[in-house]
């Protein structure tokens, strides 16, 4: 992509080709049985990055995760982290720690007993895991609920003994398995950033499960994005919001309207398409090397529209409709078009003022527009 | 009841009468409400049925010995005009603590019980962790296999023991013709053998509240501790024994508690130097037709073991109130 060859991407080193992954995924397969959960996935993490997969429920990415932690064996492949051959290795000898999605706290030992579990485990002094249990709890604001026990805490608190236990033993990897699932929507947005601040203060490896794309959008360095046992798309999360790979990534990240059509003209600067759906020319000022006539979708995010009652000029790029549904969300409002050729667009336009003069109402007559750079045309 | 009449249910109808909220008002004031009525019928209903022949035997355990019928003396007795003579006899529990067969048996009785409850423990935790861990299908039919036994008497199994451990049972001579040893064992009338028979017939009072309480416990509290660098026999003592210390509680006291006042099984089993309270307590009865001793026999044991129990399970309870 043109936006990582700025220089100084030292902060990208998936664009450093010098650069070496601290943990190497290598055509990992994982079959139960007959079913194949997850199909020859290769993929390389860097240190110090928070990793997220992301995906919807069966997709594969809790058994990647599960067998990074080593709880499941791989059929094929391998894993290497920090250059070390993990086959084999059971969970309690690997330099990783996971946070569970249950957050696992033992119910029988109190917030410090939780966190000292692990410290004890490596057979360390006495006064040396007072100090580092006290220095997480730190960490984490729960220095005053350090002796009581998991059920006397609040989901929230839960969450951060869980988090504590499993970052105190400075691990090289954590694996977080959906780290803010259980968490209301308003907590789960502030635990996102102290999430975020956490990775930066400690600096281990974060490989985060999610299905939520928001969180992955907020949390990650990069995503990896997994239909069906199989890694999709893996980029930064604006590379997969902007650049999405294919319509499956284009639709689950985000909303997006996709576009049927067939290629018309491709040159090395510009592509343009005839879509019935859209009901005029796509022009897009990037080439794809696909032959004319070959079946291609276009897809446009719902804010990147222009709706106007007044007819823009020119042909291409610019279809008109009838709205049919609004909803006022409070800082924007989404719009539900019908295009004259039955297709339903979803445009958002942000709601600049309070009185509402500018707006749209039902029923009524617009013209849709968006520049040449809006659109991607996507192949698959 | 004519319910469609006012159309209005005739309950909403009873609620609404003056001499019904009153009756509701005054149980309110008192603290009942339907709740401790539902509570509170079961508990009247044990209750009386404990504590009524509870007060039978204290009467007995009171009297004197006679040789009548009833064979002991009555508590209290209607004088001629308005006397009424209550006459107490502490002597036989006196007698439980001059005469040392009722300590021996007792502390014997404990010995045996405890004894048996340990390696209940011992056969049924491997037992149950294994059923836990069992796949879902295959479970049930695990369970079935160790409930299987009380379908039939549990005194038909305890004959079949001795059918297997005597003389010329199946154990010797299946030893004598493998030719492991000349001279059949002498393991009937032995302590060993009620041992066996304790341990076979309350295995699944352990095995059943063991079982219930690992089935649920959370896998992946193990799949954590391992993930902290726990391995799993460490895990084990470290995770599984604490949280299934409930279960292990209940099968203890389930068996323990029987165990203690044993009968059958020392009886027929045990040879005449098994001492065992329940036996004492039985000899008291039918063969020294001594009602008031064996009554004494019967409030003592109830107190030495039950009262520390019930204060045990007591605290258990207010401690697992403190848990989720």
């Amino acid at each position: 992509m043109e936006q990582s060859s700025v220089p100084g991407a030292v902060q990208e080193p998936w664009n450093d080709p010098a650069a070496k992954p601290y943990v190497r995924i290598e055509g990992v397969t994982k079959k139960f049985g007959e079913f194949v959960a997850v199909n020859n996935v290769s993929l390389d993490i860097y240190r110090n990055e928070l990793f997220c997969l992301l995906g919807g429920s069966g997709c594969g990415k809790s058994t990647l995760l599960r067998m990074l932690a080593g709880f499941e064996r791989a059929t094929m492949g391998k894993i290497y982290i920090d250059d070390v051959d993990m086959e084999g290795a059971p969970p309690y000898e690997r330099p990783v720690n996971m946070m569970f999605q249950s957050y696992a706290l033992f119910p029988h030992m109190t917030v410090e007993k939780n966190i000292a579990f692990g410290l004890k485990q490596d057979g360390l002094g006495k006064a040396e895991i007072e100090k580092r249990v006290a220095d997480i709890l730190a960490l984490v604001q729960l220095e005053q609920f350090a002796r009581r026990k998991p059920h006397q805490l609040s989901g929230g608190q839960k969450q951060r003994v869980a988090l504590a236990r499993s970052l105190v033993k400075q691990p090289k990897l954590l694996l977080l398995d959906e780290p803010l699932g259980a968490l209301d929507k308003k907590l789960r947005e502030e635990t996102q950033f102290e999430l975020v601040n956490i990775q930066e203060e400690t600096g281990v490896t974060f490989i985060v499960v999610t299905h939520d794309q928001e969180e992955a959008m907020t949390l990650s360095s990069r995503i990896g994005v997994m239909n069906a046992g199989e890694i999709v798309q893996t980029g930064t999360p604006s590379e997969i919001y902007e650049y999405p790979g294919s319509r499956f990534v284009a639709d689950f990240i985000g909303s997006v309207n996709i576009f049927q059509g067939r290629i018309v003209e491709d040159e090395p600067d510009f592509v343009r398409i005839s879509s019935d759906e859209a009901g005029c020319p796509l022009y897009i000022d990037h080439g794809v090397s696909t032959p004319p006539g070959a079946r291609v979708w276009v897809a446009i995010r719902p804010e990147k529209i222009t709706m106007s009652k007044d007819e823009p000029q020119g042909e291409d790029n610019h279809t008109r409709g009838t709205i049919d549904e609004i909803a006022y969300m409070g800082d924007l409002s989404i719009y539900h078009v019908q295009l004259d050729s039955g297709k339903r667009v979803r445009v958002t336009i942000p709601n600049l003022t309070r009185t509402g003069s500018d707006r749209f109402t039902w029923e009524e007559k617009v013209h849709l527009s968006w520049q040449a750079s809006s659109g991607v045309v996507l192949t698959s | 009841m004519s319910a469609a009449q006012g159309g209005e249910p005739a309950s909403r109808r009873l609620a609404r009468l003056a001499p019904y909220r009153w009756c509701v008002e005054l149980l309110k004031r008192l603290g009942f409400s339907g709740r401790t009525a539902v509570i509170a019928v079961p508990y009247l209903w044990l209750l009386l049925f404990f504590l009524v022949p509870f007060a039978f035997v204290l009467k007995i355990s009171l009297a004197e010995a006679l040789i009548a019928r009833p064979p002991y003396s009555p508590l209290i007795e209607w004088g001629e005009e308005t006397y009424v003579t209550l006459r107490v006899n502490f002597a036989n529990f006196l007698f439980l603590l001059e005469d040392d067969l009722y300590w021996k048996a007792y502390l014997n009785s404990i010995k045996i019980a405890s004894i048996s409850t340990v390696l209940c423990l011992l056969i049924g935790y491997p037992m149950a962790y294994a059923m836990a861990r069992a796949n879902p299908g295959s479970r049930n039919i695990l369970l079935m296999l160790v409930i299987l036994p009380f379908w039939t008497s549990f005194l038909l199994r305890v004959y079949a023991w001795i059918g297997i451990l005597k003389n010329n049972g199946l154990v010797n001579n299946m030893l004598m013709a493998m030719g492991i040893i000349d001279e059949p064992i002498v393991m009937m009338q032995t302590d060993f053998a009620v041992y066996i028979g304790i341990v076979y017939s309350y295995l699944p009072f352990m095995i059943l509240p063991l079982y219930a309480n690992l089935e649920r416990l959370d896998n992946t509290l193990l799949e954590a501790a391992s993930d902290l660098g726990c391995p799993p026999v460490r895990a084990f003592f470290s995770i599984t024994v604490p949280l299934s210390l409930p279960g292990i509680i209940a099968g203890c006291l389930l068996v323990f508690i029987p165990a203690v006042g044993e009968f059958v099984i020392p009886a027929l089993l045990g040879g005449p130097d098994t001492l065992m309270i329940g036996r004492v307590l039985w000899d008291e009865f039918f063969a020294n037709r001594d009602w008031p001793v064996a009554s004494a026999v019967a409030i003592a044991v109830l107190l030495l073991l039950v009262v520390p129990m019930m204060l045990f399970q007591h605290f258990q309870a207010s401690e697992a109130e403190a848990r989720p």
